[in-house]
């Protein structure tokens, strides 16, 4: 008799939880197969006006790294623009620029207009090295351990929180990940 | 004059240069040339989910990366890939949710037998209820015992 009114209980509690969970789920981020794994294989040109490139081995020089994809015709990636020249005034933390798929001249200007925090940019004109990196969208960020394992990627917008709970850590060697072969 | 006429046509062929904007590459679907791993394309399109709006799959997307991504295929094809190694290599930079059918494994578990789990309690209940339900009409009312018709009479005869 008391199950009767225990199991419309217990069923209910079970929905609610349910939802309250996916509630706070994220489904636009979605977690990236590339944690854990080696960085791919790719060179790029610099941005227009520029010298160097930007390589496999430039991720794997013994000191932890960011590669931030950014975009010219990203709107987002103003936002945290002001974050990455912060980082790159007050910190010696390496910070990468991953050029998707911008037109030359854009992704120069741009780079001028609001400065540019990038100790090397890579050029991905055709965006197959971003495909390579499994980035879906812009802005992304990840995080690369000096072996060149990465460790963290963050998707959309920088934000400080982010940067201080999980990124700063993960360059300072925290919550390492180690590398499957 | 004629100079006019020139200098309209310099001026005219830098608007329309202008127009045409930056060169940034562009894909444009070419279907393959062996109908055959054509039709393997086209399948295999079905089956991989445009990460950009999540909910469909590269073959109904004109996002940029869907297009890209519909030629990857292609080209992996074209490699001489079958359709398990073109799929993984997609796998390998954006996980299973990059398939637009879930793969069974221990991860995805939950999501493939809670339909059953729920159909099996549901079944179960709706089962239980008939029975309980038959069992009732079958036995029908029991009749009173001695003991019980002397309480009743006695209770009857108290209210009245």
């Amino acid at each position: 008799m008391r199950l009767r009114y225990l199991l419309p209980a217990i069923a209910f509690l079970v929905v609610a939880v349910g939802l309250g969970v996916g509630l706070t789920l994220k489904p636009r981020e979605i977690p990236s197969a590339l944690i854990g794994k080696p960085v791919p294989e790719f060179s790029l040109p610099a941005v227009e006006g520029r010298s160097g490139s930007l390589t496999t081995a430039d991720l794997k020089t013994g000191t932890p790294v960011l590669l931030n994809v950014f975009a010219s015709w990203c709107g987002p990636c103003r936002v945290e623009h002001p974050l990455f020249m912060e980082l790159a005034r007050t910190t010696d933390v390496t910070i990468y620029g991953l050029n998707q798929r911008d037109a030359p001249a854009d992704a120069a200007r741009w780079l001028e207009t609001f400065g540019d925090p990038y100790d090397k940019t890579g050029a991905d004109f055709d965006g197959r090295a971003s495909i390579d990196w499994g980035v879906y969208g812009v802005p992304e960020t990840f995080v690369v351990d000096g072996a060149g394992c990465i460790q963290y990627k963050h998707i959309s917008v920088l934000t400080r929180d982010v940067l201080e709970e999980e990124i700063m850590p993960r360059l300072r060697g925290e919550k390492h990940v180690p590398c499957e072969k | 004059m004629r100079e006019m006429t020139m200098r309209m046509l310099v001026l005219l062929s830098l608007f329309f240069g202008l127009l045409a904007g930056p060169a940034v590459a562009q894909y444009v679907d070419e279907p393959l040339s062996d109908p055959q791993m054509e039709r393997r394309a086209q399948q295999l399109h079905k089956e991989i989910r445009c990460l950009v709006c999540q909910n469909q799959a590269i073959a109904d997307s004109n996002a940029q990366l869907a297009r890209q991504l519909r030629v990857i295929v292609r080209e992996r094809l074209e490699a001489g890939d079958d359709d398990a190694e073109v799929k993984s290599y997609l796998v390998d930079r954006y996980g299973d949710w990059v398939l637009m059918r879930p793969p069974l494994k221990a991860s995805t578990l939950t999501l493939w037998i809670a339909p059953f789990v729920i159909l099996a309690f549901v079944l179960g209940g709706a089962g239980l209820f008939v029975l309980r339900r038959r069992r009732q009409r079958e036995t029908g009312v029991a009749p009173l015992d001695a003991q019980e018709e002397a309480r009743l009479a006695a209770i009857l005869d108290e209210q009245s």
